[in-house]
């Protein structure tokens, strides 16, 4: 079974998070990078799938080189090659967009899955997956939390709202958007980080225009409107803080 | 040329889905800035789910009506969609972003050469055209959005971005049925069921202290325990603690997880995902703790500690203690 896990870079969770002079996008000079979470644990499924049923796992990302990182990390944990989409501009190219560009990338493959995270935690958008498929014709499922490719059909498990989950059968090949915590996710090791080494990046130029296909854009990023008035309290003196709040839950929220 | 707004109504084993209403009122408050008619459209096999909405102030109810339509597919979903609005032809396609609409909402515009603007919470008519507003960074940073091309735009709304209860009452919208076409289904579904009944019931809780990611170590859970049994009131946690295994799943807080509004709502580490807040932002007082002065979930707070929450929970259990004699 040949895997393809599409995985991309964003801003680092813990990142404090500056907004540039244009206010239209976040200040990128200092920022560090990590893979997208959810991307993390669809090429975890993707290593079990393959430990299981045997083939290949092929990781595709885009963007500058610095995901590079990303790729190599992927490798160290168990893929066996990866290709590389290289751009400066593609880490910004709307859903619509991003899906044309690996579809390019990838078809030529083949391959009988593919795998992404449920959505990315920069733009948010939740649909370069789905849009992928149906650009491939494929069937796909969502926000998937187990999968099961035992037998003919890929048999998968949806989460739905509230605590409520739905199998779902469909045939190969198809796309799959995997929701964090599907599995532990492992750790690479020594060997794997020596053994990444020897694997083929493949570099390609994006085929389908980058720009253009976009049909939304940011106009304005700003810091959101508060809802409530929060009170911070201990002015940067957390136990001081931890002291007044106590107090504060007693006399004026009155828990106790 | 395309005129009118249309909105999706999304419906589960015969029960409408309450940010459907929400969704409404988002097409309503469009409609009237932009003076444009409003239709409501549900996909089925009959036209049992429409009538609900002939309540609402919408210009017509469109109940398309397929076999194919008994359960949901996102194949059967989006044909059905394309082919109603192929036949509309609106200038506007507005939907809940619920995890069903995530399914197929994307496949339907990737039809029409285009992308949702997905998860928006705000959206503005003006002389220029419509901005909509949606989150990024997972809560942290907000950003308008303008869109270009031809008709139609699709938008999906936030749960909690519009009020269902504020959508506009009518005095009887006309159910239209329409016969669509959907072609081969390639999905096949199973009942959908709930894991294992829930041990923990959190939402009577009248005190919760939730831990996020901030806690960093299984270890450092003992920490969250004491203070909330010196509150005494219950643990819970955001996705990523549960996901790790650190406390079960019945713990969970947010869209996956449970629902809840206690009197007291303590946010340890918790940086604050729309999934979190939509599950616990009607608390009556919420605190929260966390290093990140930017962090979301400040955003929700009545009462907000900047700093470590390791040098916060000691204190906090022990003057919580003393107070309480």
């Amino acid at each position: 079974m040949k895997i393809i896990v599409l995985m991309k870079q964003v801003a680092n969770k813990d990142a404090i998070l500056r907004i540039n002079k244009e206010a239209t996008w976040i200040e990128e000079g200092d920022l560090t990078y990590e893979v997208n979470e959810s991307d993390g644990y669809a090429l975890e499924e993707a290593l079990r799938l393959k430990e299981k049923h045997g083939g290949e796992v092929v990781v595709c990302s885009m963007g500058p080189q610095r995901v590079k990182s990303v790729i190599k990390d992927a490798l160290a944990r168990g893929a066996d090659r990866a290709i590389h989409i290289v751009g400066d501009e593609l880490a910004h190219v709307g859903p619509f967009a991003a899906a044309k560009i690996l579809v390019e990338a990838i078809r030529d493959e083949n391959a009988d899955l593919i795998l992404t995270g449920l959505q990315s935690d920069d733009y948010g958008y939740a649909q370069t997956g789905v849009i992928l498929a149906e650009l491939l014709k494929l069937p796909h499922a969502t926000i998937v939390i187990e999968v099961d490719a035992s037998g003919e059909q890929l048999r998968v498990k949806r989460e739905l709202e509230s605590g409520w989950y739905q199998w779902y059968s469909m045939p190969r090949p198809a796309l799959l958007t995997i929701q964090s915590g599907i599995s532990q996710i492992r750790y690479a090791t020594l060997k794997g980080i020596m053994a990444a080494k020897k694997k083929e990046i493949k570099e390609v130029a994006p085929a389908a225009e980058s720009s253009g296909g976009s049909h939304q854009r940011i106009t304005k990023i700003y810091f959101p409107q508060k809802m409530k008035q929060t009170q911070f309290l201990g002015g940067g003196d957390a136990k001081a803080g931890a002291s007044q709040l106590a107090e504060k839950l007693r006399s004026e929220a009155r828990i106790f | 040329m395309s005129n009118g707004i249309i909105v999706f109504i999304e419906h589960r084993d015969g029960v409408l889905n309450k940010t459907s209403f929400e969704a409404v009122a988002a097409a309503q408050n469009l409609g009237s800035s932009l003076q444009m008619p409003v239709s409501a459209v549900v996909l089925g096999k009959d036209s049992a789910m429409a009538q609900e909405i002939t309540a609402y102030n919408v210009g017509k109810i469109i109940s398309a009506e397929n076999e194919k339509l008994a359960e949901y597919t996102p194949d059967a979903y989006a044909d059905a969609m394309e082919n109603v609005i192929r036949a509309l032809d609106p200038q506007f396609v507005i939907m809940p972003h619920t995890y069903l609409v995530r399914d197929f909402a994307p496949k339907l515009a990737a039809r029409f050469g285009k992308s949702v603007v997905s998860d928006c919470i705000r959206a503005d008519a003006s002389e220029s055209g419509v901005t909509f507003s949606r989150r990024i960074f997972l809560g942290k940073i907000d950003a308008d959005v303008v869109t270009s091309g031809e008709a139609p735009v699709f938008a999906t709304f936030q749960s909690g971005a519009y009020r269902g209860d504020q959508a506009e009452k009518g005095d009887g919208a006309q159910v239209e049925s329409m016969p669509i076409e959907v072609g081969e289904v390639r999905m096949k579904p199973e009942p959908p069921f709930q894991e294992v009944k829930q041990a923990v019931d959190l939402s009577k809780a009248e005190v919760i202290v939730a831990i996020g990611r901030g806690i960093k170590s299984q270890e450092n859970i003992a920490l969250a325990e004491q203070l909330a049994a010196a509150l005494g009131g219950d643990l819970a946690a955001s996705r990523p603690i549960c996901d790790a295994g650190w406390l079960p799943i019945d713990r969970q807080i947010g869209s996956s997880g449970q629902t809840v509004a206690p009197k007291l709502y303590v946010a340890l580490g918790i940086s604050g995902a729309i999934q979190h807040l939509v599950g616990m932002k009607n608390s009556t007082t919420i605190v929260a703790v966390n290093k990140d002065p930017e962090a979301p979930i400040f955003d929700i707070a009545d009462y907000g500690i900047v700093g470590d929450i390791f040098e916060v929970i000691p204190v906090l259990t022990e003057e919580v203690k003393k107070l309480k004699g």
